[in-house]
């Protein structure tokens, strides 16, 4: 590489800054679409199990008597199966990840309250 | 003749993050001869074939590969498409090719970062994976995944990407254009670069063809051999023609993956321009008969997908070739009479995979 070459992109980069993103002083922003975790909107669901049917890695799992639905987020890929079968449209994918755990659990959303 | 010594190379190695392992015979610092073994990762990908049905499968294809995964998923589709006479709409094929080729570019990046890497060359590993990072931010626009796509499907694609957004894209992407073929033009002229590759890790055009080389590895030897030119998902459409060159050493397949990253960018562009609306998938119905051999071309050279369907949702059987296991023959041959100081650089022009050689 010339010199000359060499310079210009010293120059450019002393006063273009940092590539990298300042996580976590600046949020990180997810394009529109992205995959992350799985939602459910609740009082729309029916309970009719074709998501759990229909998962890939059998991380859903949803009981009709009580009306609940499980999801293993560490089992979960987000591939977005379920979002597409879902015939009441109340699963969406949302752009953030799952938040980190240490242990495995299931998320569980009950129609009925918790006794 | 001076005493023989076998030096173990990986599957740890400080320059090679890929599971392979290497018993180098050196006479002084000279190798005389590398005997292979794998086999360290091998997770029963293909078995797994019997308990996933033929659509679900789609999502372990994928997975074979954490670099050219598209391509992975792309092939099992297609193999199967073809044993249920599945006709894909011309949007979902332009799609899969801007897919395909925007994968190529950015494994091609990340090869160069690691090949400049494994000779000391860091500042080139760092801006190579910074340009990388941008062509990844598109697929994660495009396709909502970073690495692994998940938008191939059985008949089509799962995701359209909307004009606007595609103006957006193709706006970015003449910008990188520019970046990468500056970058690689520094990589590819750079005097020490020349040095420790030129006339090194050897592969003539027999030894290549005769070896079963795929991809740039037989590129570099000048075979022009490339499996787009058999025309699958629209690539007969946008008039390709394979990349060759004819020294058959380290450079020469350096050479052939920069001017690859060039092409795949034209063809990205050309690709845009041609496209039309229209479906982007059709609906399948029913199970898979019947065996199909489905090849493809990846950033490392010919996939070949065995599939067998019995009329079931599951497969009976499902075999995969990878590019690296082919090229591990051409890579013992290139390795003879080498030096010892060679050897990262001559494996990693080989562009390895080794977790997707064993599945």
């Amino acid at each position: 590489m010339s010199l000359m070459g060499f310079a210009k992109v010293v120059l450019k980069n002393l006063f273009t800054g940092p590539v990298t993103e300042k996580y976590p002083f600046v949020p990180k922003v997810y394009p529109q679409g992205a995959r992350g975790s799985v939602n459910i909107e609740l009082a729309k669901c029916i309970f009719c199990g074709i998501c759990q049917k229909k998962c890939p890695t059998a991380a859903i799992v949803v009981t009709k008597e009580p009306k609940a639905w499980e999801i293993d987020r560490l089992r979960c890929i987000s591939c977005n199966y379920c979002v597409e079968v879902c015939p009441k449209k109340c699963l969406a994918l949302d752009t953030k990840y799952a938040p980190v755990t240490i242990t495995r659990t299931t998320d569980k959303f009950s129609a009925q309250p918790v006794a | 003749m001076s005493e023989r010594t076998i030096i173990p190379f990986g599957p740890q190695h400080p320059v090679l993050p890929e599971p392979i392992h290497l018993d180098l015979v050196v006479e002084d610092e000279k190798v005389i001869e590398a005997i292979p073994s794998i086999g360290f990762i091998h997770r029963g990908l293909e078995r797994l074939v019997e308990k996933k049905d033929y659509v679900d499968y789609v999502y372990v294809a994928e997975r074979i590969c954490g670099i050219c995964s598209f391509i992975h998923g792309l092939t099992y589709c297609m193999a199967i498409e073809e044993l249920m006479k599945v006709q894909v709409p011309d949007r979902a094929q332009y799609l899969r090719l801007i897919w395909s080729e925007l994968s190529r570019i950015h494994s091609h990046l990340l090869w160069l970062g690691l090949t400049a890497d494994s000779f000391g060359f860091e500042s080139m590993f760092m801006q190579s994976w910074r340009l990388r990072e941008y062509i990844l931010d598109i697929i994660e626009e495009t396709t909502g995944g970073r690495v692994i796509f998940g938008s191939a499907k059985i008949g089509g694609v799962r995701r359209d990407i909307p004009l606007a957004k595609m103006d957006e894209i193709m706006k970015k992407m003449r910008v990188y254009r520019k970046d990468v073929a500056a970058l690689c033009e520094q990589f590819m002229k750079d005097q020490t670069v020349k040095h420790r590759m030129r006339g090194v890790g050897l592969l003539s055009r027999e030894d290549a063809i005769s070896l079963g080389a795929v991809g740039p590895m037989l590129r570099g030897s000048g075979v022009a051999q490339d499996i787009r030119m058999t025309g699958y998902s629209g690539y007969d459409r946008i008039g390709f023609t394979p990349i060759t060159e004819t020294a058959g050493d380290c450079y020469a397949r350096c050479m052939v993956r920069v001017r690859e990253m060039d092409a795949s960018f034209q063809m990205i562009e050309r690709c845009v321009e041609q496209m039309t609306d229209g479906p982007i998938e059709v609906k399948v119905t029913g199970n898979p008969n019947g065996e199909f051999f489905m090849r493809s071309e990846q950033p490392r050279g010919e996939a070949i997908y065995y599939a067998k369907a019995n009329g079931t949702k599951f497969l009976s059987r499902l075999r995969v070739r990878t590019p690296t296991f082919a090229n591990i023959p051409p890579l013992l041959t290139a390795l003879a009479g080498c030096q010892l100081a060679d050897v990262p650089v001559i494996v990693l022009t080989i562009d390895p995979c080794i977790s997707c050689a064993e599945r």
